[in-house]
């Protein structure tokens, strides 16, 4: 039996990061991912890493970019409005191929916003963010547990394909308490020999570079790098099914709303509705075939999101508008009711 | 007999600067340097955003080329990963000076191991000639088409100035390449900039007042005179801060 630890979600990631290799941490002060920066703070001085709290955002991701060029695991996060200030770095380092994770523990917007837990940042972490043509490789853990195995996960991916990837979480499962089970992880390790850290013996320079005023060439990089972007459409779409065997209605919910959902569904079995849901662990890439597949039997669908409806639109997509989807949401900070998705479902059961 | 060779330093790509562009000089004293202190298999170069933005192009080592503004981070970042490597930026006025001011105090705030180049030719030379954060009152270029009017968009940022006024510095000094005796002093400061990071004696920049004939309007001579008669009376040569040299004098 795997020895279980009360760990917050925050600080369950930043351990992972550990575990997974990661020595260089840059980041910038905001609410509410402020345990992920303390918990690096007090760590990485004594295990011979970096904690540097940054000047900007904008400077802290600059740093991460300059760190993984030169080799190493390297990490940050913030939270909403930090994260737009990140996405000139996190284009750039799309565009060079540089391995990073970046966390975004949501809170609602836009502007300032508030610091209650939000999903409202859905399309900027999916659909790009900064400039350019580009995907970041998109994790949603829906529990401390998954803050943590997500994390170790992460770090793997995004060296694999040698792309940033973004853990999209929320303020709720980053401020939550859970038992975390912390010990039998695998971890991989990869070759990076395109990293500028000194030429040393190498018969050639290493460039980390994002420029091409050649457009042949930039569209060829493009190509190249969706090329990728196909291989992990194939191999690692994440999901998960609760209930879908002979479901009717189904929920699709990410983070701290599947979890919501999950109260309704099981509500809603006990008075006799069909009701599943899949749960998409990469939102980048979005489960498309599964929810393609459910599309054939189900009579409906319900977006449930901390939004005002950003997912619903990837739901439609993949099922090529087939079936009727439904919106169950709530924004700004306000998380809705296992009640309010209940309804939703019993309305989509009528 | 010794013959001139050029340095390893440099790679064998033709630069894309200007005819009488001072980037070249300025390339080449970097390089020298460099290889001098046998130092070249061990940097890693940033490059900027601006008139050097293919440096990447000419210095014979490892590089990465920054968004503008961010080659300090960008340095920073590298450093702290491999605090062996010698690591250094290669930036303009517009870029270190305006877009990445918070970069450049910062990093000298934190004293970090690192060497900054910083051409300053009082100009945006790369866009085709904008009005810089260093660019002279009434000095005329596209966007300050009558003059730079200092009563509506204020006057030009004294980099070595501000800079030496931060605890974190350790040396701060302004150079210039106008002619053979300043040339041979900017080689002499940028070369100890690299030998104070190897020294792991912190943060050094180097301001390097360089010419824009294609943006200014002149020709190549009368802009090395410009730069004397105008930028040297503004921004004055010298050694602004040497923590170091301050110390051993104590």
């Amino acid at each position: 039996m795997a020895e279980k630890v009360l760990m917050k979600g925050n600080e369950a990631l930043a351990e992972a990061a550990i575990v997974a290799g990661c020595r260089h941490y840059f980041g910038y002060p905001i609410t509410p991912q402020t345990e992920v920066a303390a918990y690096m703070a007090k760590r990485m001085p004594k295990i011979g890493g970096t904690f540097l709290q940054a000047e900007s955002e904008i400077a802290a991701i600059n740093m991460v970019l300059g760190a993984s060029a030169a080799g190493v695991r390297s990490m940050t996060s913030s939270s909403s409005p930090g994260i737009s200030l990140k996405s000139e770095g996190i284009s750039y380092m799309a565009g060079c191929d540089l391995p990073a994770v970046i966390v975004n523990v949501e809170r609602g917007g836009p502007g300032l916003g508030g610091i209650q837990p939000s999903q409202s940042d859905y399309y900027q972490a999916t659909k790009g963010g900064g400039h350019g043509d580009y995907h970041l490789i998109v994790l949603a853990p829906a529990s401390v547990q998954e803050m943590f195995s997500m994390t170790i996960k992460g770090f793997d991916l995004a060296d694999k394909y040698r792309m940033p990837l973004m853990i999209l979480t929320d303020g709720t499962i980053g401020q939550m308490m859970e038992p975390v089970s912390i010990d039998q992880v695998q971890v991989n390790t990869y070759e990076k020999p395109w990293a500028a850290c000194g030429r040393g013996n190498r018969d050639h320079r290493n460039i980390v570079n994002s420029l091409s005023l050649n457009a042949p060439e930039l569209e060829q990089w493009n190509f190249d790098r969706y090329k990728r972007y196909e291989i992990v459409k194939k191999e690692e779409v994440m999901y998960e099914e609760f209930m879908m065997e002979d479901a009717e209605i189904c929920v699709v919910a990410f983070g701290i709303a599947s979890r919501v959902s999950k109260n309704a569904i099981v509500e809603a079995r006990k008075n006799g509705i069909k009701v599943g849901m899949i749960r998409p662990i990469t939102l980048w890439p979005f489960p498309e075939e599964a929810l393609k597949k459910a599309a054939e039997k189900v009579k409906s669908f319900i977006s449930v999101e901390l939004s005002m409806g950003q997912m619903i639109d990837d739901i439609k997509l993949a099922i090529n508008c087939s079936k009727p989807v439904t919106l169950c949401n709530r924004t700004g900070g306000v998380i809705m009711s296992p009640q309010e998705v209940y309804e939703a479902i019993e309305k989509a059961a009528k | 007999m010794e013959v001139f060779k050029k340095t390893k330093g440099l790679t064998d790509a033709q630069f894309h600067y200007c005819p009488g562009c001072t980037h070249g000089i300025i390339h080449r004293l970097v390089a020298e340097s460099l290889e001098e202190l046998g130092v070249l298999d061990k940097t890693v170069g940033v490059a900027s955003v601006g008139c050097s933005v293919f440096s990447y192009n000419y210095f014979n080592c490892d590089m990465v080329q920054a968004a503008h503004g961010r080659a300090p981070a960008v340095a920073t970042g590298i450093k702290r990963a491999k605090p062996d490597n010698i690591v250094f930026t290669y930036q303009g006025d517009g870029d270190l000076a305006a877009i990445g001011t918070a970069e450049t105090v910062h990093s000298a705030a934190r004293n970090e191991n690192i060497t900054i180049i910083f051409v300053n030719n009082a100009i945006y030379g790369m866009t085709g000639g904008q009005m810089a954060p260093t660019t002279l009152p009434q000095q005329v270029t596209q966007t300050s088409p009558y003059g730079r009017d200092v009563t509506v968009v204020g006057y030009p940022v004294k980099v070595c100035e501000m800079l030496s006024q931060i605890d974190g510095a350790s040396y701060v000094e302004r150079v210039a390449v106008n002619n053979v005796r300043n040339i041979n002093k900017a080689k002499k400061a940028i070369k100890k900039a690299f030998q104070n990071q190897i020294d792991k004696k912190g943060f050094s920049l180097i301001e390097v007042l360089s010419t824009c004939p294609t943006n200014w309007g002149k020709s190549p001579v009368d802009a090395l005179k410009w730069l004397e008669e105008n930028m040297q009376t503004y921004y004055p040569l010298g050694v602004y801060k040497d923590k170091y040299a301050q110390e051993e004098n104590k």
